[in-house]
């Protein structure tokens, strides 16, 4: 009997604890989440940023601008600061996993710029989504064509490698 | 005398299979390494210029340049060309002539006396004395030091006096909003485009797209400057003329047979 006593006890204090941390927990998330009107930008899908988000959310407009000349006029192309990197790291997806254009209030650039009423040119003439999403469709269709047409020539010199390719293709080697 | 008359470029007639790009880029690798491996002997027997370093400025020391064999092409190799170009910084015929975006077109000639026909491609003549530069109100019109002729499109406010002063009609205007542009072709309402010479590949160290996709020999690109190169070698050669060479534009395009 003591023994169950003592379970019980336990058990309360236990459930106790659980309750307190949990409300504790829920506190605390309150206090971080910002109101619903601050701009609230979508994570970025690639690392590192070239420079400390701060400081990029300050001073990102002079750095593309420096940039474009050097790119431009000098024909400078590192990847540093470059609009190209931008639209591709903070690409952002919908349901049907296609990359948003800035005509979506979901865009990156957007989630900011609506909130701070200052309207941007970039996107009349650069693509507000990257290259890659839009061909990705037909380079996968391309890729597995390829892919198939190599193995059929093995298959017809009897080449060694055929079941290697066929391994590759059936997903069985990366 | 040649006259230039829009060529009728027609969609849909382009009889050239697309390019392999993955074969060529491999090929390129392959060629690279045969570079590397056999450095000295290779470079200067071709004399071609080596890949700029990406965090280089352009120079003076270089000045890009075409020589274009009109003889050489029928009237589908040059509609390959200007489907090579569509297709490489992303411009479209929409079906509106007078509007649609032009950087390259076919020019069909004719001998009044003779009767003989031929056409070529025409695009920007990439001068040296650009009358295009000159004219533009904002500087939005500017020659790179390597000699390329380009629009700032930042700073260019859709004036058109560049296209006005331009003898070869290079140059268009973009009426529509365009969407989905390619990465290193921005164009844009509002902005006069021309053709670029494929500036973001020849950064790179690789040809122009119409170069790649004419007929062998038909299109040379190359350095003017480099004495050396295949272009200035062509050139120093055989005879080759300038279009409106009247006008003392001294343009980096320069054809043969015309």
């Amino acid at each position: 009997m003591k023994i169950v006593l003592i379970m019980q006890k336990l058990i309360i204090t236990l459930l106790g604890v659980a309750f307190i941390g949990v409300s504790l927990l829920a506190s605390v998330g309150q206090a971080s989440a910002q109101p619903e009107w601050m701009p609230n930008p979508p994570k970025a899908i690639g690392g590192q940023c070239d420079l400390d988000p701060k400081e990029m959310r300050k001073t990102h407009m002079t750095l593309l601008d420096h940039k474009r000349d050097q790119t431009m006029r000098d024909g400078i192309r590192t990847k540093k600061y470059s609009l190209k990197k931008c639209i591709a790291c903070h690409a952002v997806k919908d349901k049907s996993n296609k990359c948003v254009t800035v005509k979506d209030e979901r865009h990156f650039c957007r989630s900011c710029h609506d909130y701070a009423a200052v309207r941007i040119d970039c996107f009349d003439c650069h693509a507000s989504r990257p290259e890659d999403s839009l061909n990705k469709a037909t380079k996968a269709a391309g890729n597995s064509h390829d892919k198939l047409a190599g193995l059929s020539s093995i298959g017809k010199t009897g080449d060694t490698t055929d079941t290697t390719l066929r391994r590759f293709i059936a997903g069985e080697v990366k | 005398m040649i006259s230039l008359k829009q060529g009728q470029i027609e969609a849909g007639e382009h009889k050239t299979a697309p390019v392999d790009e993955a074969g060529r880029r491999k090929f390129l690798k392959g060629s690279a390494a045969a570079l590397a491996l056999a450095p000295g002997m290779t470079l200067f027997a071709y004399g071609e210029a080596i890949t700029k370093p990406a965090e280089q400025a352009v120079t003076t020391k270089s000045r890009w340049g075409l020589l274009i064999d009109a003889a050489k092409f029928s009237d589908e190799d040059v509609d390959a060309c200007v489907k090579a170009c569509q297709d490489e910084n992303g411009w479209r015929d929409t079906g509106k002539p007078m509007t649609d975006a032009q950087w390259i077109r076919r020019v069909n000639l004719k001998n009044k006396k003779t009767d003989e026909q031929f056409s070529l491609p025409m695009m920007c003549q990439h001068c040296a004395e650009a009358p295009c530069v000159d004219v533009c109100p904002t500087g939005a019109s500017f020659k790179r030091k390597d000699g390329i002729v380009l629009v700032d499109k930042h700073i260019c406010i859709g004036c058109r006096y560049c296209m006005m002063a331009c003898p070869y009609k290079a140059r268009s205007f973009v009426h529509e909003h365009i969407e989905d542009q390619k990465e290193h072709a921005p164009r844009g309402i509002g902005t006069v485009e021309s053709c670029t010479m494929c500036v973001h590949l020849v950064d790179e160290g690789k040809e122009p797209a119409c170069v790649k996709a004419a007929p062998e020999g038909a299109m040379v690109f190359g350095d003017l400057n480099d004495k050396t190169s295949k272009l200035a070698q062509l050139i120093k050669s055989v005879a080759t003329q300038q279009v409106r060479a009247d006008l003392n534009l001294d343009p980096g395009v320069r054809y043969r047979n015309i």
